[in-house]
């Protein structure tokens, strides 16, 4: 070694990366999936939500282990053992509401990202499975939300799942005989109360991560859409990386970690001044232990579930049975798995499409925040009106879309991205 | 785009509309501050003369509130311990639930989680809306939570109040009475102004109960945000740095 000039990356750390990478491809899925992931230099505002729904994911992940140290899965010690947390566990209170803040935060990271896919046609060819993984997530993260919600025992807790479960018992026949399976018991129970946990803390976690990474995977196989929904792919400079792609790290490692800070200023704001933030995150009668024999004056899903809460109710019943409703329901979120197939436009993103796409996605989104107020409020007028009108205008916009997509006006893609 | 962002501030909006009002007997603003020791410290005094001798607070430990609240043990075992109770004990009442529900027909709520469950200024306009009613069983119901089984027990220091119904007739010649106002009747030990302060205090020391965390999250949450602020400064110009060259 004397005398000679060390090159960079030599030394007891180097041999040690050596030594790895001849029995495990560290280097190697270093370089594909972050320092030579070439993504489009033009991301905008819409695509800070991915890396924002990852961090929320490992933080709910992270405080959940800490939350299950001390909590109690058991109709009698539950909800107590939620208020030692609050009360006796150092920074329990911490935990618990970064905890109960992170399940709404990640549906609202959620959300923004799956509207940044319809706005720019992240969906379309070749994108279809990474959609579907992506919808396959938003799925289990609503079973993942709705298993926790039993968890602190309270009063809403109880009756939201008795209403949710009792959903499964409109099914004629089986319907009896299903309801019964899920809660393992005649009415929501210890037993119930038990095997939402496994689920919530084990089997869903799991199914989440390995969606995640199938995502990822998926995602990183075809490359990054872009707002302006051309391939970078198809220009490509001599050393074979595309001319309008940088490197993920450390362009977008930096970027995606300003905006992540920007997210954790509003996210911290809430979890420290308005946790419960007005009765949306955490409800009142929640801080009530569950009592099968006291209903909650007006039962009402979390916001997140809220707008096919009110599809549900929007839904008569007819030939005797309310099962319309619950088959409503089911369509409404399984209809998001064809939505790469029913768009027809010949550009993805919204840039250039004509004006019929633009404002049945703006009607499309402010529709969507209507149906989830509209789910929040009692069954009375206006909002019964208001939900019909909701549920017609959110399949309006899936159903016609292979039809109004087409007879759009478009404007000419560029060849490349534009700033 | 512009629109987009629109949307956005739209989403933001909705928390503030989602309260819907509740009908019923108008709520007064209990007015509480949880950051006053010196308010809280009157409200334990109140509550433990004067509530917990039927109603339980059993997820609060009394070491907890003597560190919250500034008091020395020996302040705490001389002010708001009973005999026989230990420092680290939860504040559980000395009635026992099977007697209280001979002599109410109820027994009485746990006030852990009152002021979360059902609101401050509920807990405010409940404690100061007794009026006669000798059809009770204890001579008194509320015009909050009507046909409680809860007794007066600030009789002594409010007065009595009465309270004034007004009868309406509706669309189908229906007549329903309303509880419209409570006026004062024979009058207590404390001035209305000075009641509503021992309320207040008592209310404040339910909420602390209720979040012993809140001063301690807010007095923090000042300071996580500052940091977070300045971080994100640091980040955006980290940002800017890297992608300088980006054209």
């Amino acid at each position: 070694m004397a005398g000679q000039a060390a090159p960079a990356g030599t030394g007891r750390l180097a041999a040690l990366g050596a030594w790895i990478d001849e029995r495990f491809p560290m280097t190697k899925l270093w370089k594909e999936h972050v320092s030579e992931y070439y993504a489009p230099k033009n991301f905008n505002f819409w695509y800070y939500f991915g890396s924002i729904a990852l961090f929320v994911l490992v933080l709910q992940i992270v405080t959940g282990i800490f939350l299950t140290m001390s909590y109690k899965p058991s109709a009698t010690e539950a909800f107590g053992s939620v208020e030692y947390i609050m009360r006796d566990v150092e920074w329990g209170w911490l935990i618990r509401y970064l905890h109960s803040t992170g399940a709404s935060a990640f549906f609202i990271a959620v959300y923004l990202h799956m509207f940044r896919a319809l706005l720019y046609g992240s969906h379309r060819k070749p994108r279809e499975l990474l959609w579907i993984f992506g919808v396959l997530i938003y799925l289990a993260l609503i079973a993942e939300a709705f298993f926790g919600y039993l968890l602190p025992w309270g009063n809403m807790s109880y009756w939201g799942a008795q209403v949710i479960v009792s959903l499964f018992g409109t099914f004629p026949l089986i319907g009896d005989a299903l309801i019964e399976w899920i809660r393992g018991d005649y009415f929501i129970s210890d037993i119930t109360l038990n095997r939402f946990f496994a689920l919530h803390v084990v089997a869903l976690p799991l199914v989440l991560i390995f969606l995640v990474v199938a995502h990822i995977l998926a995602l990183h196989e075809v490359g990054s859409n872009n707002p302006d929904g051309i391939e970078i792919k198809k220009s490509k400079g001599r050393d074979g990386h595309p001319l309008d792609g940088i490197p993920f790290h450390p362009y977008y490692t930096v970027k995606d970690l300003f905006g992540l800070s920007v997210f954790l200023v509003l996210f911290a704001a809430i979890v420290f001044f308005a946790p419960e933030f007005g009765g949306l995150f955490l409800e009142a009668p929640n801080f009530e232990p569950a009592n099968p024999l006291l209903t909650p004056g007006h039962i009402a899903p979390v916001w997140y579930f809220t707008p096919y809460y009110a599809i549900l109710r929007a839904v008569p019943a007819f030939a005797g049975t309310q099962v319309w409703g619950v088959l409503v329901l089911f369509a409404a979120v399984f209809i998001l798995f064809f939505v790469p197939w029913l768009d027809k436009a010949p550009v993805k993103s919204i840039r250039y499409r004509g004006p019929i796409y633009k404002v049945a996605l703006m009607v499309f989104a402010a529709n969507f925040i209507m149906l989830g107020y509209c789910g929040l409020k009692p069954a009375v007028q206006p909002f019964k009106t208001l939900s019909v009108i909701g549920t017609i205008i959110y399949f309006g916009f899936f159903l016609a879309m292979p039809w109004y997509s087409r007879i759009d006006r478009f404007k000419p893609e560029p060849a490349r991205v534009t700033s | 785009m512009r629109s987009i962002r629109a949307l956005l501030v739209l989403l933001a909006a909705v928390p503030a509309t989602a309260l819907a009002a509740t009908k019923g007997f108008p709520l007064q603003e209990a007015n509480t501050d949880v950051s006053s020791l010196a308010s809280l410290q009157r409200g334990a005094r109140n509550f433990v003369n004067y509530c917990l001798g039927c109603h339980s607070a059993k997820y609060m430990r009394y070491s907890q509130v003597a560190e919250d609240l500034a008091l020395t043990e020996e302040e705490l075992r001389e002010n708001l311990m009973f005999t026989g109770t230990r420092i680290y004990d939860a504040m559980e009442s000395a009635m026992p639930a099977d007697k209280a529900r001979e002599w109410f027909g109820n027994a009485p709520s746990d006030l852990s989680l009152i002021a979360r469950s059902r609101g401050v200024d509920y807990v405010y306009t409940f404690l100061r809306s007794f009026y006669e009613d000798p059809s009770r069983p204890s001579g008194a119901d509320n015009a909050v939570l009507p046909q409680t089984a809860m007794p007066n027990v600030l009789a002594s220091l409010q007065g009595t109040q009465r309270a004034r119904f007004e009868k309406t007739v509706d669309e189908e010649g229906k007549e329903t009475e309303h509880l419209v106002a409570l006026d004062p009747g024979t009058p207590g030990e404390m001035p209305a102004p000075a009641f509503d302060s021992f309320v207040r205090d008592t209310v404040a020391f339910l909420e602390y109960v209720a979040e012993p965390a809140k001063a301690q999250r807010k007095a923090l949450g000042i300071w996580v945000i500052l940091f977070l602020l300045m971080f994100t400064a640091f980040s955006y110009f980290l940002y800017k740095e890297y992608w300088k060259d980006v054209k």
